[in-house]
């Protein structure tokens, strides 16, 4: 292409020195063009978003601004995403532990654990959770199992149960759909641990095993910490699909949730347009935060990684031969 | 008693029968090479002094304790053992410092204070006390190994493994690493290694151990075995890693 080349003057107009170099900058009009076309539908949006009377901006600043608005936002969307996330985080690093141990049982009811809530739609789990108060009419007692039998076998009376909760406030509200959310996140999680911590080079745990450390301490260590920075992306993108999933809620039925407050205003008021603009922008705001967070945690696990180093622990010419 | 006593190990990787009964000691304060051809087995029985690798058959006896028995407090074992890996092994995700200070602080309970005076003082052995606070990834090869030399010494083991030390890294930083490891000796230290170094061994070395096909074939002070082993496979093998333009005659 002409418009790439630079051009020189001919080497015989000073046989000694070549001439000054007359360099003509590389054109991109394909850029110009770009640039032209995305100028014009930006303005179209921006006109659209400005002019166009269903968006009524008021009305959506005015929903998202209500009490039980932000209060669903706070606990049924944010609340629920951190707790399911730390019950889906911890389940699955034990799962994938479990999963690559030497133990077949162990490994067994991680794999079977993964099959069965990877099996089973959100949805259909969170509706499921809302109704398992029903399996226990009696409550959920934590004791001596079947010790009404062995209690019978003895000839005595009474029972060793230390409490019992009642099944119907278990599984209700927000803490089914943690259950619920954190046990299907856990089963996805399971295999993004066990990536992590495959990644991981065999040598790494010889060594901590030669320097006599037991195997746990290995994991905890030296293998995890590596693992996290397989980890930790995946993760970002679970969590920021785990904020959105909690609109699910609805099915167990948790009602103090973002997208349930903003649909009752908008039925309320016959807008329902504006509703859907007003969950982007919640939405879209703490999708933005997330990944600001996921920013933070990928520099903290990648430390060591690449020749970027903290830069308080760089002595100055550190780089090496 | 000798520090190290193995008895008859046998060890397969399926098919494969690496080690085929192996009998051999060393001594306290002695310093061991192990040579021969790849496929040998060297590494493999270096790996089962400290149970890296699991024997079929036969026994490993450090310090009249036999680790290959289950009922064997295998950690506590290998704390007297350090372990200097072909390709380093450092952990990437700890500084320099911390790779000499986490073993000791999580498995001999040592302080802060001391962990981190203990650290210092190997790692200005090795003559890397300007780099404790660098990440491995940011050293020469050279440097790496010497990390993990400190890093193993940390532990203060009775005795240390090298399983080819010098393999992985540029000639020029070979001399480095060899000289750390030639102190070490003068030091007292004792020392188990496989190596490819034939002139670092006929100068450290108290005896040379040369396998072959995953037996012991010939052993005894360096100016025997290199110097007029007595085994033909010996000077076969002598003979390509010392003129490798050699040619056989046909």
């Amino acid at each position: 292409m002409s418009t790439d080349t630079t051009e020189t003057r001919p080497a015989d107009a000073s046989p000694d020195r070549p001439g000054a170099i007359n360099a003509v900058p590389v054109r991109h009009p394909g850029r110009w063009v770009a640039i032209a076309v995305i100028v014009i539908l930006a303005g179209m949006l921006v006109h659209l978003l400005v002019t166009n009377k269903a968006f009524d901006w008021r009305f959506v600043f005015q929903a998202m601004n209500q009490q039980p608005v932000i209060h669903g936002f706070l606990k049924g969307t944010l609340l629920v995403t951190v707790l399911s996330m730390i019950v889906g985080v911890g389940g699955g690093v034990l799962l994938a532990v479990m999963r690559l141990s030497d133990n077949p049982i162990l490994a067994g009811v991680s794999w079977v654990f993964t099959w069965f809530f990877r099996s089973i739609p959100r949805y259909i789990l969170l509706f499921t959770m809302g109704t398992l108060g029903i399996l226990f009419p009696q409550g959920i007692a934590f004791g001596i199992p079947f010790d009404w039998k062995i209690m019978d076998w003895l000839g005595m009376s009474g029972d060793w149960r230390f409490f019992t909760l009642d099944a119907n406030q278990v599984f209700t509200g927000i803490v089914a759909g943690v259950i619920g959310l954190g046990l299907s996140e856990a089963a996805y999680m399971a295999e993004i641990a066990r990536a992590g911590i495959m990644s991981v080079d065999k040598g790494q745990a010889e060594a901590a095993e030669a320097l006599g450390m037991s195997s746990g301490k290995v994991m905890r260590r030296v293998v995890l910490p590596q693992a996290m920075r397989v980890i930790v992306p995946p993760t970002g993108n679970e969590t920021i699909a785990m904020l959105k999933d909690t609109s699910l809620l609805l099915a167990v039925p948790v009602i103090a949730e973002l997208f349930y407050q903003l649909q009752s205003i908008g039925s309320t008021y016959y807008k329902t347009f504006p509703i859907a603009v007003a969950a982007t922008l919640y939405y879209l705001a703490a999708t933005s935060v997330l990944m600001v967070g996921q920013y933070f945690l990928e520099r903290h696990f990648g430390r060591g990684f690449g020749t970027k180093a903290p830069r308080a622990a760089r002595p100055a010419g550190a780089g090496g031969a | 008693m000798a520090l190290v006593e193995i008895k008859n190990l046998h060890k397969s990787f399926g098919t494969n029968h690496v080690l085929r009964g192996i009998d051999f000691t060393v001594e306290q304060g002695e310093v061991v090479c192990v040579i021969g051809p790849s496929g040998s087995g060297k590494s493999t029985l270096l790996r089962c002094v400290n149970l890296l690798e699991k024997p079929q058959e036969g026994q490993v006896i450090v310090r009249g304790e036999d680790i290959t028995d289950p009922d064997c407090h295998l950690d506590a074992a290998r704390q007297q053992i350090g372990m200097v890996f072909q390709q380093f092994n450092l952990f990437p995700h700890l500084s320099v410092l911390a790779n000499c200070t986490v073993a000791q602080r999580t498995v001999l309970k040592r302080g802060p204070q001391d962990a981190d005076r203990i650290a210092r003082a190997n790692l200005e052995r090795v003559g890397l006390s300007d780099k404790i606070h660098a990440y491995p990834a940011q050293l020469s090869g050279g440097q790496q190994q010497r990390v993990a030399i400190a890093r193993a010494l940390s532990m203060d083991p009775a005795l240390m493994l090298f399983d080819e030390p010098t393999s992985a890294l540029d000639p020029e930083l070979v001399g480095d690493v060899l000289t750390v490891m030639r102190k070490l000796a003068l030091d007292g230290m004792t020392m188990l290694v496989v190596t490819h170094e034939m002139a670092f061994a006929r100068e450290v070395a108290d005896r040379v151990v040369f396998m072959d096909a995953g037996v012991i074939v010939e052993q005894g002070p360096p100016a025997d075995v290199i110097g007029s082993p007595k085994e033909e496979r010996t000077r076969t093998f002598l003979r390509r890693v010392l003129d490798p333009t050699h040619v056989e005659p046909a």
